[in-house]
């Protein structure tokens, strides 16, 4: 292949996936001007309001993003561990300085901005986490590869939880898909799916039953194996721990989650009806969107948009703007997007011949997916209600900025996926 | 590549395993359930309604007789209401504290986040001093809206009355009533109620989270404006209207008075009367329940619910059926020894006035010539065919509108009793004839009547042979349009050339020294008419008028009944006499008998209060037995008939024959 010197920096960038990322930009820019246009005050475009700053950060974030090209792809790799240090310091730092917003000490004040340490912690652990599989190329056969892994994971984690900012935490979850693809094993995620099914059936079903059908499933597991010594013995303590689990997950919802995390998985599960309190903003959310009706109300016309029915409407509820104002069409088109910019960044990720680019970029896919799921879910009730932006279409510098710097990074070292970094 | 490589699908298939799950709950939300949508509707959408004025009505002379007043209602939104002063607002109101924090408590539980009422029809004095401190109760607001206003506070069961709807008129209107809408429950309010409603008009405005107005729902695309009811022309004459309540004072009875030519009602007086202004606001509960109370019943709309033996005042259709039947003549005379003979059954006259002739059988009210003359009916083509020719007297009647609905303009009329031969058949099998229902010949017995049955006789005769569908309302809305049913002529089967007779004797009954109703003579007006005196076994007789005036082009027909007031003559006669005078003249002369309104009015005839708890009402099987022995009777009777017959011709013919008389002897066949 022959290549134009003077195309350097963007020599080989994968355009498409550019192209999807400044389409899901202007998709958030249009659905924050209309959850905050106000059609007594619409007075010419005001940079001062929210959709003016919005408009900036998508332009600022293009910026960051192409200058993000110019940079030597290699030099990621060698800056990893430190850019993962900077982070946990501000993750540390933000406990003591940070401002505290909406019951959570997750900014930093820069002059007129505000910074959100966690969200760029999700780079820095995607770095470190590929620089060490890139470098030890553990397969996760062994206790020590893992736990170094997790360790890598939980620390942003844990100081994020500290914050207390459960939902941001929680996307730290995403990272076992990487692992799982450089070898960890597929029972991780099955016992992590387990624990999920478990949890939700303890709130649905007596715990006496949950014990007889996991004794029953056991022993039958056991019966059909019963020449296996092995087996049995593990089948044992899975089941034990399993019922074990069932309890403390029991103790630990009373004593380890705050009263509006209680109240919002239990709405979630059906459990609780309020469409006053904590459930206002997901019944209201789930009306605007069943509103919209297969086309939707069309641009500025969405009146539970307008007339502020739905809390926090422009950050993590922008999604009912898009289902109100755009209806099913338009809610299947976003949906869309994210598949093909989901299901591309696998695809480019696995074309990677460094695996550092490759742990990367699985990274990457893994976290939007999470911020996805979690946050249109919930949105339309079937996720209880974790407070966390959906990638580049929530109103805010700091998630679009850092959303746009994980994006662009891997963009980056893809177009020097010929090399070896 | 390596061998891991395929878990790639893995993740890539949870990608797109969790964007179906997405699109599911998404289709399912957003197409196949419409519960958001409507949510969200009534989320922002307040429907305002706005009350149109009720239409008003106007006599025939265009005066105002219904009109609206406004009221205020005092609103409430709970949801904006804030900790207030209870007191100020129980003092504002009248009402005590815990009225307060109990209609709070309603009208939160009806929605908290709408308008709702608080106190309906506040005062005019309540509205004025709560305007000065509304601004200390918010989420308080009044509303004014219109309420019913009779002006001369007359003909209150005429005009019935608007109440608030109740959830039944809800659910039969399928939701054209909301609740705190009202509607005419009874009397033209209730029968021209879809005309007189008007239509409501709905705002629709959108309201945001803080539950603040935004403005009008798609620029107003889907408001209505507030129509006002049509107005409507009444027939009534409320000079005669009011002169009538008047004259009917401590009295309980009916007036009717009719225009012939068109059918128009111009009085329709029920007495005891009451003041229909009383059934409006909110005191109708208490006033309502008074009336319920009264033992003189003013809730009855006695013109068309009082069912009365029409008396004599139904010789005038007997006399002309029997004319156009040709049983009998106009020369046709009997012989009235003071009674008539039916079998052994005596029909008793007030006189005795021995050979006497159709007008002046009239004039007199003469029992026995109509009992002959109902004879000669129903025996005309011999006693085995009694029956056929009762049946086609009673058809020949029932064109007159006896037993029937007039069908007017008004709910729960009344069609009387008149009875076919089946009904006779069912009690006395085939053997029954003319003496068995001989009564009927008198208007007495087995047959009763509506006062606007009898006045609407009267408007026919006065027409010589029509009526026309009497109504109350002559002209709907601005374009005064009349129903179509309301100008055709309703023959009643006589022929015009037989009137003659029977309307000089009438006019004889009025204006000659030996009529009935000679006292109601009127001045330079030539009325006809005919007294009644009906039969009442728990009293005094009713006193019964009907008439028609002038003779020639009639303009009035009229009918009154007063209860308890003894013969025809002495008070439905003149009390119609004023009221013609009044109605043709617009003023009443000096009579030389000296009756004055005055004196009317003043008379007290209301039936002394029977102790209700020493009246022992007929059960069901005591009436049974009464008929029984009644029809037992009556089979008697009817064997003797032949002989009876007999008897009776041959007296009639004696008498017939002496001299003195100068008519012409003529014998039943």
């Amino acid at each position: 292949m022959i290549q134009q010197q003077g195309n350097r920096f963007f020599f080989n960038v994968d355009w498409i996936t550019v192209l999807i990322y400044i389409a899901l930009c202007a998709v958030g820019f249009i659905n924050v001007y209309a959850s905050i246009y106000n059609p007594d005050k619409a007075t010419g475009f005001d940079f001062a309001s929210s959709y003016g700053k919005q408009l900036i950060y998508v332009i600022t974030g293009l910026i960051l993003g192409l200058s993000i090209l110019l940079f030597d792809g290699r030099l990621f790799n060698v800056f990893a561990p430190f850019i993962y240090g900077a982070t946990l310091f501000l993750l540390v730092v933000v406990l003591f300085v940070g401002r505290n917003v909406g019951g959570n000490q997750a900014w930093i004040p820069i002059g007129s901005f505000r910074l959100q340490p966690s969200e760029f912690a999700k780079f820095g652990t995607a770095l470190l986490l590929a620089r060490y599989v890139s470098t030890f190329n553990p397969k996760f056969r062994d206790f020590k590869s893992i736990a170094i892994a997790g360790l890598i994971v939980l620390a942003p984690l844990l100081l994020i939880m500290l914050q207390p900012d459960t939902g941001s935490a929680l996307v730290f979850l995403a990272f076992m898909f990487p692992l799982y693809r450089e070898g960890l094993s597929g029972y991780f995620l099955l016992i992590f799916l387990g624990m999920i099914v478990l949890f939700v059936a303890d709130f649905l079903v007596p715990t006496y039953i949950l014990v007889l059908i996991l004794t029953t499933i056991g022993g039958l597991f056991i019966y059909n194996n019963r020449r296996k010594q092995k087996i049995i013995i593990s089948t044992v303590l899975v089941t034990i721990i399993a019922i074990a689990y069932l309890f403390v997950v029991k103790i630990a919802y009373e004593k380890v989650l705050a009263p509006h995390q209680r109240s919002r998985i239990e709405l979630m599960l059906g459990l609780k009806a309020d469409n006053k309190g904590a459930g206002y903003n997901v019944i209201q959310s789930q009306i605007a969107i069943g509103s919209g009706q297969a086309t939707g109300r069309g641009f500025l016309q969405g009146t539970q948009t307008k007339y502020g029915y739905v809390p926090a409407q422009s950050t993590d509820f922008i999604f009912s703007t898009i289902g109100e104002e755009w209806g099913f069409m338009g809610c299947s088109i976003v949906i869309g997007l994210y598949m093909f910019l989901l299901l591309r960044l696998i695809n480019l990720a696995e074309r990677q011949r460094s695996t550092f680019s490759r742990v990367y970029g699985y990274s990457v896919a893994c976290i939007l997916f999470f911020h996805v799921f979690i946050n249109i879910g919930m949105t339309i009730g079937i996720i209880p209600v974790i407070g966390i932006p959906l990638p580049f279409i929530s109103y805010g510098g700091s998630s679009l900025w850092s959303f746009t710097i994980l994006l662009f990074i891997f963009l980056k070292l893809d177009s020097n996926r010929m090399g070896f970094i | 590549m390596d061998q891991l490589f395929n878990r790639k699908y893995i993740v890539q298939g949870l990608f797109i395993v969790v964007a179906l799950i997405l699109l599911g709950k998404l289709f399912y939300i957003q197409i196949i359930s419409d519960k958001a949508f409507s949510s969200a509707e009534s989320n922002v959408l307040r429907k305002i309604y706005k009350y149109p004025a009720r239409g008003a009505i106007l006599d025939r002379n265009m005066k105002v007789i219904v009109q609206n007043e406004p009221v205020y209602d005092l609103m409430v939104t709970p949801n904006e209401v804030k900790p207030f002063d209870t007191i100020g607002l129980a003092n504002a109101l009248e009402i005590t504290v815990e009225d307060v924090r109990k209609k709070l408590k309603k009208a939160r539980a009806q929605s908290s986040y709408q308008s709702t009422f608080f106190e309906r029809q506040i005062s005019v004095q309540s509205y004025a001093r709560l305007q000065e401190i509304m601004y200390r109760f918010p989420g308080f607001r009044t509303q004014d809206r219109t309420i019913r206003h009779y002006p001369d506070s007359i003909a209150g069961q005429l005009f019935g009355y608007v109440k608030e709807v109740s959830p039944d008129d809800i659910e039969k209107s399928e939701g054209y009533y909301k609740p705190g809408d009202f509607i005419g429950k009874s009397g033209l309010e209730r029968s021209y109620e879809d005309f007189l409603r008007g239509e409501k008009g709905v705002i629709n405005t959108l309201y945001d989270a803080r539950n603040i107005a935004q403005g009008s729902y798609a620029n107003g695309k889907y408001d209505i404006n507030a129509v006002s009811g049509d107005r409507l022309i009444s027939s009534l004459d409320i000079r005669i209207q009011r002169l009538g309540e008047e004259l009917m004072k401590n009295k309980v009875g009916a007036i009717v008075a009719i225009e012939p030519s068109t059918g128009e009602i111009l009085a329709f007086v029920s007495s005891p009367g009451y003041d229909p202004n009383q059934l409006v606001g909110k005191d109708w509960g208490k006033n309502y329940m008074s009336l319920i109370a009264n033992p003189y019943r003013p809730q009855i709309v006695r013109p068309i619910a009082g069912q009365y033996s029409p008396g004599s005042s139904f010789k005038p259709v007997d006399a002309l059926v029997a004319l156009q039947d040709g049983a009998i003549d106009p020369n046709t005379t009997f012989f009235c020894p003071g009674y008539y003979m039916a079998g052994n059954h005596k029909v008793k006259c007030e006189h005795v006035d021995g050979t006497i002739n159709m007008q002046r059988g009239i004039a007199r009210s003469c029992n026995t010539y109509f009992c002959h003359v109902f004879q000669n009916i129903i025996t005309k083509n011999g006693m085995k065919n009694q029956r056929q020719t009762y049946t086609k007297w009673h058809e020949q009647i029932s064109k007159w509108g006896f037993g029937q609905k007039l069908g007017i303009d008004m709910p729960f009329e009344k069609k009387g009793i008149f009875y076919q031969a089946d009904h006779y058949d069912k009690i006395y099998g085939k053997r029954w004839g003319y003496t068995t229902v001989i009564s009927q010949a008198i208007g007495q017995g087995e047959i009763t009547s509506t006062p606007l049955q009898m006045a609407n006789v009267m408007a026919a005769i006065a027409n010589r042979g029509y009526y026309l569908k009497p109504h109350l309302i002559k002209g709907i809305g601005d374009k005064n349009v009349v129903k179509k049913e309301y100008v055709v002529k309703n023959y009643v089967g006589v022929d015009e050339k037989y009137f003659p007779i029977v309307i000089d004797g009438m006019r004889d009954a009025v204006n000659s020294p030996w009529g009935t109703a000679k006292e109601s003579q009127i001045r330079d007006i030539v009325m006809c008419g005919k007294t009644g005196t009906v039969q009442n076994p728990h009293g005094k007789n009713h006193s019964v008028f009907i008439g028609f005036a002038p003779m020639d082009n009639p303009k009035i027909a009229i009918a009154v009944i007063v209860e308890n007031g003894g013969f025809g003559g002495s008070y439905a006669a003149p009390i119609s006499s004023f009221i013609v005078e009044k109605y043709l003249t617009d003023s009443i002369k000096p009579r030389s008998n000296g009756y004055t309104v005055k004196a009317f009015a003043e008379t007290n005839l209301l039936p002394a209060l029977i102790d209700k708890t020493k009246k022992i009402k007929p059960t069901k099987l005591d009436s049974l037995k009464i008929k029984k022995a009644d029809s037992l009777k009556k089979v008697k009777d009817s064997l003797k008939i032949k002989s009876a017959v007999l008897k009776q011709t041959v007296a009639t013919k004696l008498k017939v024959n002496q001299p003195g008389t100068n008519h012409k002897p003529v014998t039943n066949k």
